[in-house]
């Protein structure tokens, strides 16, 4: 993890760039993206005529290229995209590029303190992964998931060993699926495999996967679940147990399975997103308690608060105690912390954000096409162009606040009176 | 003979009504159960306005593009439901006996008219088994059990006009009648003369999906 | 194709090599037969089934519905009731005691002659839902496995994928980049925003546009560009709406595939999901796949690329410069038509475009199926002569019209007609609404 602490918590207001004035020295700049930290604000522009390059706090990288896309911050603050030149794709870190190019690089992830940055990458029509530009030594004919630890030392996928041709249907019935893992594939084979998630601690894999076109299970380093079902979604893993969580339709309803056996004693017409508490006391899930309508339960007991559209982003506060969650109901965006709605409707609400101290929740949010931070229900006096995360201080008492305004960029730290008042 | 009379006319009809309404009682009554356990979106779905909107766009004659197609067959089948409900209910003979067993009455038809609905109703059954013996579409979706069905609903008016005008003894036919329409109300909600009761479900749920969901038309 | 001849005591009314369904055959046993109709029957179907088949009263009143039974000569085995009678009604009379070569038979039948286009809902007295009826015989025959092989093999790369098509995931973006490359040789500030998060709008097509028709992409490019709109595409697995599992009956692959779609709409905060023009992928997305995954209607609101187009020359976000003078007629694809009314704003955005707009007879909810649509044309080149033949009332319809142009808003319409076109020798062209939006309407800032 990042140490958030060594950000500069002092300086109230800072005008980091005017990027409003960006669009006068490019013929165009795209989206946005500011830092962990606030520090710096960047975006693809074009720099000439086919050539394109980052601009950061004003100024562009001197490297240009004939192509960029999926321009992210990673967790420590390094700046990274896709990019391509002479016909050839691969990754730039703070404008240097990976040594190593690639036919094309579809997604980058980072591991959680951001040292790694991992790659999902096609060469030469073989697809896997590289970490830091070292690709996988084997590569795949096809490759369809991408997964890595939480330390970013390893690195999964989906991938199809043998070609399959077109038609095949009774050779992709017999299983042509498996996964890699940092590049070597596992024996046992599956006609499909789907979503992955490693251990917290990286050592255990555990895939959705389907065994024939009927049974699902989830497999766990290569080892199905004895039980299979007429369907599965994601696994995660208990942190402090290591058992595998994975939620299970069984006789046209969904519950939640534990290692194969189902633990909740409630069935629902949905029930995905589970999540453990930060000390694994508490499981929650999104759920559907009747058809159309959508909440949260907490160990199989779901709020009587329900919305017609969805219920997504779910999030724990870090002492366990809450939850906060996004809901939509007729197209309107709210915020519901432990089956209490907040008051106002947005029409697009970001993922809540818990002080450490768990009593306080910040939240970005849109109306009207300006953006803002809604704490604890109350909206900050500012409507921006656009507003980043908040995130807290350390000690909970300040906010860092990323914002545009009036074509203006601004790293703020505001204490939380600020906008609880 | 009056010994078989009384039975038919007594026991017996009660049976008749019985298994007539409770029969629609229970098939209503687990249709909609089963619905409410397997089929839920049914009820989810479900709009009372596009219900009706749908319900009248079909018990209107032409008020939907197929009956406007088969003119025919849309007067025959008007027709024949009108006459076939209008006539058993509103029989001075029927009336009469609601009359001396519960004391009830209500308007009756004058004879002469019900006598020619109660052939209307025979004729369309003849027209519909003329459908059934030489149209290629319906004889290929045809069973056995739909010249029973339509048997079954034919032999009441038959037997009925055939009583009411004393021919092949007048005793004989009232008992044929009388048994006959025993039949057709014992068999309404086992057989799919049930679509009687079950259509204006099947209608309304087609058009609250149309009319509330697809937002189009269903006529 | 041959004509119809009895195998085993079963009539094919048209005799088939598919090894789907023959290599699938041969697997099954009574008792697997036996126990997978009685487990679908039982334990997936309910009251809903049970109403349909004992109020339906054998009247053959739906029979004009349907295209196929039109197109041949009135033979009742293609008759809705007709189909059903071949299927369902045995199952149910036999409880499930049917044979192998009656399974293929109805597999046939459901999969491949009937697009479960949904009119004959819309003739039957009852509003009986026969599309429902063919789709649990298709769902008895994906659980059996006999399923036919090009439909089998897309709901695999659904599975996959994903998507249709066996799009890899570099193959997506690379093809989106390309097409922004090529717009912008006409208009330079032309974008394909990837990952825009936040954008108002999430665009989503079908698999067959990167890998066939790139051009719709180039024409969409140019449209939200020209229109000035917040839009945005996903970059990874969930950008293709469309689902052929749901037509093989494989719901828990449609679920998967929806889920999917919805949640990178989710991921994206977008405000809303706009598609271009495909039929089954919006019926897959407002009607089924929803469903299935727990909601009565969507988390995002969904918007058909016939009503995005209205609402864009409504507003005079976009503009035409000349009308396109050919004589045009319209297409109403079933599951945008009958699926969600759009009928009027079709015909207003053809006339708005068109200088000669001649409307098919019957039309709007009424109109002719194409006879691709349902899976049928992704039964694949087997199937041809199964949609020519059986769909000579679409090329009537379109030759009484006169057109030279057909407008089908629908990619199963537009490959379907544009076979139906060939076949009959109309000389008509088939063409989307966004190829002749694209064509007419004015381009402020192209070089």
């Amino acid at each position: 993890m990042i140490d958030i602490n060594s950000w500069d918590w002092d300086t109230g207001e800072k005008l980091v760039a005017d990027t409003g004035g960006w669009k006068d020295k490019f013929e165009w700049v795209e989206e946005f993206q500011a830092g962990p930290d606030g520090e710096k604000v960047a975006a693809i522009v074009k720099s000439g005529e086919g050539e394109f390059s980052v601009c950061v706090n004003g100024e562009p990288w001197e490297n240009t290229f004939d192509k960029i896309w999926h321009l992210r911050f990673g967790p420590d603050g390094r700046l990274t995209c896709i990019v391509q030149t002479e016909m050839e794709w691969t990754v730039a870190v703070d404008g240097q590029t990976w040594e190593n190019t690639f036919g094309y690089v579809m997604e980058v992830k980072f591991s959680e303190d951001g040292k790694n940055i991992c790659a999902f990458i096609q060469q030469d029509g073989q697809y896997g992964a590289a970490t830091n530009g070292e690709p996988w030594e084997n590569l795949y004919s096809d490759m369809t998931v991408f997964a890595i630890t939480p330390d970013g030392q390893h690195t999964a996928g989906a991938v199809r060993p043998e070609p399959l041709g077109e038609g095949e249907i009774f050779k992709f019935q017999d299983g042509c699926y498996t996964v890699a893992v940092d590049g070597k594939a596992w024996d046992k084979k599956f006609v499909n495999v789907w979503h992955m998630t490693f251990s917290p601690d990286g050592k255990k894999l555990a895939v959705e996967a389907r065994s024939n076109l009927y049974d699902y299970t989830i497999v766990v380093d290569g080892v199905s679940w004895s039980e299979s079902f007429p369907c599965v979604w994601e696994p995660i893993f208990n942190p402090k147990t290591g058992a595998i969580v994975a939620p299970v339709r069984t006789a046209g309803e969904w519950t939640l399975a534990q290692d194969g056996k189902i633990m909740w004693d409630r069935f629902f017409v949905q029930c995905w997103h589970q999540m453990f508490s930060p000390d694994a006391s508490k499981l929650a899930a999104i759920v559907a308690p009747k058809y159309g309508r959508w909440t949260v339960a907490v160990d199989g007991r779901p709020w009587g608060t329900t919305f017609g559209d969805m219920v997504t982003d779910a999030v724990f506060s870090p002492d366990g105690t809450r939850i906060a969650a996004v809901g939509k109901e007729d197209y309107d965006w709210s915020v519901i912390v432990n089956d209490t709605v907040w008051p106002d409707t947005y029409d697009v609400v970001w993922r809540p954000v818990f002080s450490p101290d768990s009593q306080n929740i910040a939240i970005k949010v849109e109306k009207d096409g300006l953006q803002t931070i809604l704490m604890n229900g109350r909206p900050w006096k500012r409507e921006c162009e656009a507003v980043w995360d908040p995130v807290f201080s350390p000690d909970g008492s300040k906010m860092l606040v990323r914002s545009i305004e009036n074509g203006k960029y601004h790293r703020r730290i505001l204490p939380i009176t600020e906008i609880t008042g | 003979m009056h010994g078989l009379y009384n039975f038919v006319r007594g026991p017996l009809a009660w049976v008749a009504f019985i298994l007539f309404f409770g029969g629609i009682l229970y098939r209503l009554i687990s249709m909609l159960l089963g619905a409410r356990k397997k089929d839920g979106v049914v009820f989810d779905y479900f709009s009372l306005y596009y219900g009706l909107r749908s319900i009248f766009h079909w018990i209107i004659p032409f008020a939907n593009r197929n009956s406007r197609q088969r003119p025919i067959f849309t007067i025959v089948t008007f027709a024949f439901h009108i006459c076939l409900l209008a006539v058993p209910i509103l029989l001075l003979a029927h009336i009469i006996l609601w009359d001396e067993s519960f004391n009830i009455s209500w308007w009756n038809l004058p004879d002469s008219i019900a006598d020619i609905m109660a052939i209307i109703v025979v004729a369309c059954c003849g027209y519909f088994l003329w459908r059934r013996l030489t149209q290629p579409e319906v004889k290929f979706v045809t069973f056995a059990s739909d010249y029973v069905i339509l048997a079954i609903v034919a032999a009441p008016f038959i037997t009925g006009f055939l009583a009411y005008h004393q021919w092949f003894g007048y005793k004989f036919m009232l008992i044929l009648h009388m048994l006959s329409g025993e039949v057709m109300l014992a068999a309404i909600p086992f057989t799919r003369l049930g679509h009687m009761f079950y259509s204006p479900f099947t209608r309304a749920y087609m058009g609250s999906e149309f009319g509330s969901v697809r937002h189009a038309k269903d006529w | 194709m041959a004509e119809g001849q009895v195998i085993d005591g079963i009539y094919f009314n048209e005799v088939i090599e598919d090894a789907g369904l023959d290599e699938g055959t041969k697997k099954l046993t009574p008792e697997k037969i036996e126990r997978v109709i009685n487990d679908v029957l039982k334990g997936e179907t309910g009251a809903r089934l049970k109403t349909y088949v004992d109020t339906c009263i054998h009247c053959g009143l739906c029979s004009n519905a349907c295209h196929y039974y039109l197109s041949r000569d009135k033979d009742p085995t293609y008759s809705p009731a007709g189909k059903v009678k071949q299927t369902m009604w045995e199952m149910i009379k036999k409880k499930g005691r049917v044979s192998p070569t009656f399974m293929k038979r109805a597999s046939q039948i459901a999969s491949t002659q009937c697009c479960v286009c949904m009119r004959c809902a819309m003739y039957c007295p009852f509003g009986i839902d026969i599309a429902y009826i063919m789709s649990v015989v298709r769902r008895i025959c994906h659980l059996l496995g006999i399923t036919p092989l090009y439909i089998q093999d897309t709901a695999h790369s659904h599975a996959v994928t994903m998507n249709q098509m066996w799009v890899k995931n570099d193959e997506w973006p690379d093809t989106l980049q390309w097409q922004e490359d090529e717009a912008r040789e006409e208009i330079p500030t032309t974008r394909i925003p990837l990952e825009k998060e936040g954008a108002d709008i999430m665009y989503s097509v079908i698999g067959p546009e990167p890998k066939f028709l790139a051009q719709l992409l180039y024409q969409a490019a140019i449209i939200f560009e020209v229109a000035g709109l917040s839009w945005t595409m996903p970059a990874t697995p969930g950008w293709d709406n469309s689902d052929m599992a749901m037509y093989t009956m494989d719901s828990e692959i449609m679920g998967r595939v929806k889920r999917v779609h919805f949640e990178t709409a989710r991921r994206l905060r977008v405000k809303k999901i706009v598609m271009g023009e495909c039929g089954h992928a919006f019926r897959s997305v407002y009607d089924r796949g929803n469903r299935w995954l727990g909601w009565k209607m969507h988390p995002f609101y969904i918007e058909h690329a016939i009503e995005f187009y209205y609402n864009l020359l409504k507003s005079g976000k976009i503009k035409i410069a000349k009308k396109y003078e050919e004589p045009v007629t319209l297409h109403d694809p079933c599951n945008v038509m009958r699926g969600r009314g759009l009928y009027e704003m079709a015909r207003y955005v053809v006339s708005e475009m068109c200088a000669d707009f001649r409307d098919m007879q019957p039309n709007r909810e009424h109109n002719y199926c194409c006879c691709a649509g349902g899976g049928v044309i992704n039964c694949g080149p087997p199937y041809k002569m199964t949609r020519m033949l059986g769909n000579r009332v679409k090329a009537e319809q379109i030759a009484a019209t006169g057109a030279k142009v057909v407008i089908a808003p629908c990619h199963n319409c537009h490959s379907g007609l544009e076979d139906i076109v060939s076949h009959y020798k109309l000389g008509t062209h088939v063409k989307f609404i966004s190829d002749i939006l694209y064509e007419v309407m004015e381009k402020p800032g192209a070089v």
